[in-house]
């Protein structure tokens, strides 16, 4: 243990006002190791296991980094001075977690966020679940109170490890300084292979002060984690002459297609045996909206002819979907007849919800070649195919549009979709918003809609916003647009990253669907509780587009249909961050609906329906 | 509110549509003679090689508590390799159950193998009972018929410890009623395969010091 480990508590700027934070760290303080310490592609010298940790992320080929500053994480930050990693402070750690997994999400590799001790690591929990509910790779650092504290409830101390056991895919307590980098490598790669997730390194004060020049070796993920791409030879033949025989093929690619980069081999197999395609909400970009086998997404909210399509086919071809109860609507009546090939790299996913006659376990990518290779005739099914376009007929997804107001909020995302192009990247918190934003855009490329999924959380759009413009800079893509569709009572959750999004100058429109109603709420009020709008009656907003101003973002408010376009074309061509609070009509319900746990093929066109 | 914006979307109302005539049951199997019984649930024992680090129990533990499976029992305890600790879990769990358990431990990071026991394998409890010290002739002479051993005796209380399979510890218990138990403690079923087949999946038998080949599906 070094010396500057013996003093912690008083140096700690948390628990007292009087230190500076600049000597906080005592003599013994990491002297930056410099970038000419740091020839390209070699790994630091290091001297301290701070230092580690930062070597550890810069060869594992981290880049950016999300996170707030903090008394146990400091010597962290301290030795993240002197690095080529990008750091973005942000004004919650909520929105650090939330960002990282955007950024994940977008970027293709894990995400990075970092907190202090005790409220910065909860802080962060929101986001750890999030990530691991819809597979998101990750890796989240925490500071930790020295290791001679721990267990006695010291000032910021939380049992972080025992938190975020259960949100995490695994997490780790780093006791020694020596092994400190390497622990680091390897949770960033377990966060990536396989099924991917979250993983957390919890990061003792000491053991970052402690002297070590250990440097890391390369990030390896743990042996036995990374499992076999290729599904059993044997188990694919099977599936495909099953795939041949039937009459009614449909394939369902969830959010594992996209995770795998299985987006090209999925259209050459839908394509090739001209299958029409479904997908979950996760899944949305994985085959194009726009190409005629598409039905776009089933589940509650999904379309009609998807949910007519999922519920009459008798050759289900999952790939990548863990049959969440939001997709499949009662188990009894989900796709009944179908016979399933399940495609999952995770083994425990197959037959958990829905049982599957030919479990693939393997990569998605991987195993759709196989398949494409082992299907020889495309199956015998014309009849069905027209059948799945005249459901696209009979159930149109529409709205209705009065010439005048109130707007609706459907209009405003179609609005977006025709002066935006096809490599847009959406964002959504959590609501009636946010389903409107996955029914009334067309998705066409995987990466461009990130949303939260299987946690639904609410005040994921701005955050999410910020980490997905950040990675689609990084990767040299700064033509994109990110718009961020947001609820009135998502926003204002975590509305404070706003202020990143403006010291970053960030190029992102956010489009607030202002009803001010928690409005997903309030229509399950309408339909199962007699129209009792308790608490979700939220007329008590603030005006966002002042609010924005007030954090130096441009600032619009919309109320009628003529005022759409040109408010959608001044907050695009404006160079920054750009708030437009749309007024839309409060009583708009989001439809077609499957209501929990009923049958798929029962979805409600009206309201009166439910 | 609701009502007044009765507007929705074209097509066939819900009860005008065809809806086909299967049904899946409860675990998701299509509903055939062949499938249509819905499983009954059965008692497993489970076994798990573990890297003995700190949290493995926890994790274990939270995982099937958090997944609601109905855990009997469950012991810990090392094994001839360094590092290495083997959990033995006994559960009462449909087929479909006793899979999502194994299949969502092989998951841990720190499970290196893990596999339902066959039927046949060798299983075996540890038990302390504290009985009234009134009758201690009566007391030892039970406790010797089943193999036991007396820990202590006082005048007050007798403390005998038993080991056996479940059988014959339900039946010892039975027999040691009648003076009155005070207290117990079960340490939970142990259990080893019989013979040459692993106890754990790929776990190759007694090789201290060198490591168990991993788990691989
Ligand atoms: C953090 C969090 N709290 C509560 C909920 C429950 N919830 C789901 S949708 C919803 C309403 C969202 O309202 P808003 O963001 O205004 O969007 P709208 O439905 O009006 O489009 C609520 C409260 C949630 N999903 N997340």
């Amino acid at each position: 243990m070094s010396d500057s480990a013996t003093h912690p508590r008083e140096d700690d700027p948390d628990a007292e006002q009087a230190s500076d934070p600049a000597d906080a760290d005592g003599p013994d303080a990491a002297e930056p190791a410099g970038e000419e310490n740091r020839p390209d592609g070699e790994t630091r010298q290091v001297s301290t296991g701070a230092e580690s940790v930062v070597a550890a992320l810069e060869a594992a080929g981290a880049e950016t980094a999300f996170g707030v500053q903090g008394g146990a994480i400091m010597p962290v930050y301290d030795a993240l001075y002197s690095s080529s990693i990008r750091h973005l402070t942000m004004a919650h750690e909520q929105g650090a977690a939330h960002a990282a997994d955007a950024y994940g999400v977008v970027a293709g590799e894990p995400g990075l966020c970092l907190a202090t001790s005790g409220p910065g690591a909860t802080n962060l929990v929101t986001g750890i679940a999030d990530a691991d509910m819809d597979s998101d790779a990750m890796l989240a650092l925490t500071g930790q109170v020295p290791t001679e504290f721990v267990g006695n409830d010291a000032f910021q101390e939380t049992d972080t490890v025992g938190v975020t056991r259960p949100i995490t895919k695994h997490n780790y307590f780093a006791d020694d300084a020596d092994a400190i980098g390497d622990v680091v490598g390897e949770a960033f790669e377990l966060s990536r292979v396989g099924r991917p997730g979250p993983t957390l390194v919890d990061l003792p004060k000491n053991v970052t002060l402690d002297d070590t020049e250990k440097t890391p070796g390369p990030a390896e993920a743990p042996a036995g984690t990374d499992p076999d791409p290729r599904a059993r030879e044997d188990a694919v033949e099977a599936a495909a002459r099953a795939i041949e025989d039937a009459d009614r093929p449909l394939c369902l690619f969830g959010g594992g297609v996209i995770k795998a980069e299985a987006s090209e081999v999925a259209r050459e197999f839908a394509r090739t045996h001209e299958i029409p395609v479904t997908t979950t909400m996760p899944g949305i970009g994985s085959f194009p909206e726009d190409d005629e086998l598409s039905l776009s997404w089933a589940g509650m909210h999904g379309t009609g002819y998807a949910n007519m399509a999922i519920t009459h086919t008798d050759c289900l071809i999952a790939v990548g979907t863990r049959f969440d109860d939001r997709l499949t609507g009662g188990i009894d009546t989900f796709a009944p007849e179908a016979e399933v090939v399940h495609v999952d790299i995770d083994p425990a996913e197959i037959s958990k919800n829905v049982y599957a006659d030919y479990p693939l376990i393997g990569d998605a990518g991987t195993v759709l070649e196989q398949l494409l290779e082992a299907v020889r005739d495309a199956p015998d099914a014309d009849e069905w195919r027209e059948q799945c376009q005249e459901w696209k007929e009979t159930y149109p997804m529409t709205y209705a549009t009065p010439d005048d107001e109130p707007l609706k909020p459907q209009f405003v995302v179609e609005a977006f979709d025709e002066a935006t192009d096809d490599d847009t990247i959406v964002t959504t918190g959590v609501g009636q918003h946010q389903m409107w934003a996955s029914q009334f855009w067309t998705y066409t490329e995987p990466r461009t809609w990130v949303s939260s999924h299987g946690l639904g959380t609410m005040g994921y759009g701005v955050p999410a916003a910020i980490g997905a413009r950040v990675a689609a800079d990084a990767m040299g893509e700064p033509d994109r647009d990110v718009v961020c569709f947001d609820g009135d009572g998502s926003f204002l959750m975590t509305m404070q990253e706003l202020s990143v999004a403006v010291r970053e100058d960030l190029n992102v429109t956010f489009a607030v669907l202002n009803n001010e109603y928690i409005g997903m709420v309030r229509q399950w009020q309408d339909a199962f509780f007699e129209g009792r709008h308790m608490a979700s009656d939220y007329n008590w907003m603030p005006e966002f587009d002042k609010l924005a101003e007030a954090f130096g973002a441009l600032g619009i408010r919309v109320d009628g249909y003529d005022e759409v376009a040109p408010a959608v074309e001044e907050a695009l061509a404006y160079d920054g961050p750009a708030v437009i609070d749309f007024h839309v009509d409060p009583e708009e319900n989001v439809l077609p609906m499957v209501p929990s746990g009923g049958a798929n093929g029962r979805f409600a066109l009206t309201e009166d329906q439910l | 509110m609701s009502g007044e914006d009765a507007a929705g979307m074209p097509g066939p109302a819900p009860d005008e549509r065809p809806q086909p005539e299967g049904r899946r049951n409860l675990e998701g199997h299509r509903i055939d003679p062949v499938v249509e019984a819905e499983h009954d649930s059965r008692r497993a024992v489970i076994s798990a090689l573990v890297e003995d680090e700190p949290g493995v129990l926890a994790r274990v533990s939270g995982l099937v508590s958090r997944r609601q499976f109905n855990i009997e029992s469950l012991t810990v305890g090392p094994t001839t390799v360094e590092g290495h600790s083997r959990i033995t879990m006994v559960v009462e769990e449909t087929d479909p159950g006793i899979d999502q358990i194994e299949k969502q431990m092989a998951k841990l990071k720190p499970v290196i193998s893990v596999g339902e026991v066959s039927g046949s394998a060798v299983t075996s409890e540890l038990v302390l009972l504290k009985v009234h010290g009134e009758e201690p002739d009566k007391v030892h002479a039970v406790a010797e018929m089943y193999d036991g051993r007396t820990l202590d005796a006082g005048p007050k209380t007798i403390t005998v410890q038993l080991t056996g399979d479940e059988s014959k510890i339900d039946d010892a218990i039975d027999a040691f009623d009648q003076f009155g138990i005070i207290e117990i403690a079960r340490t939970g079923q142990t259990a080893l395969a019989r013979g040459n087949i692993p106890t754990a999946p790929g776990e190759k038998p007694g090789t201290a010091g060198e490591p168990t080949t991993p788990n691989t599906q």
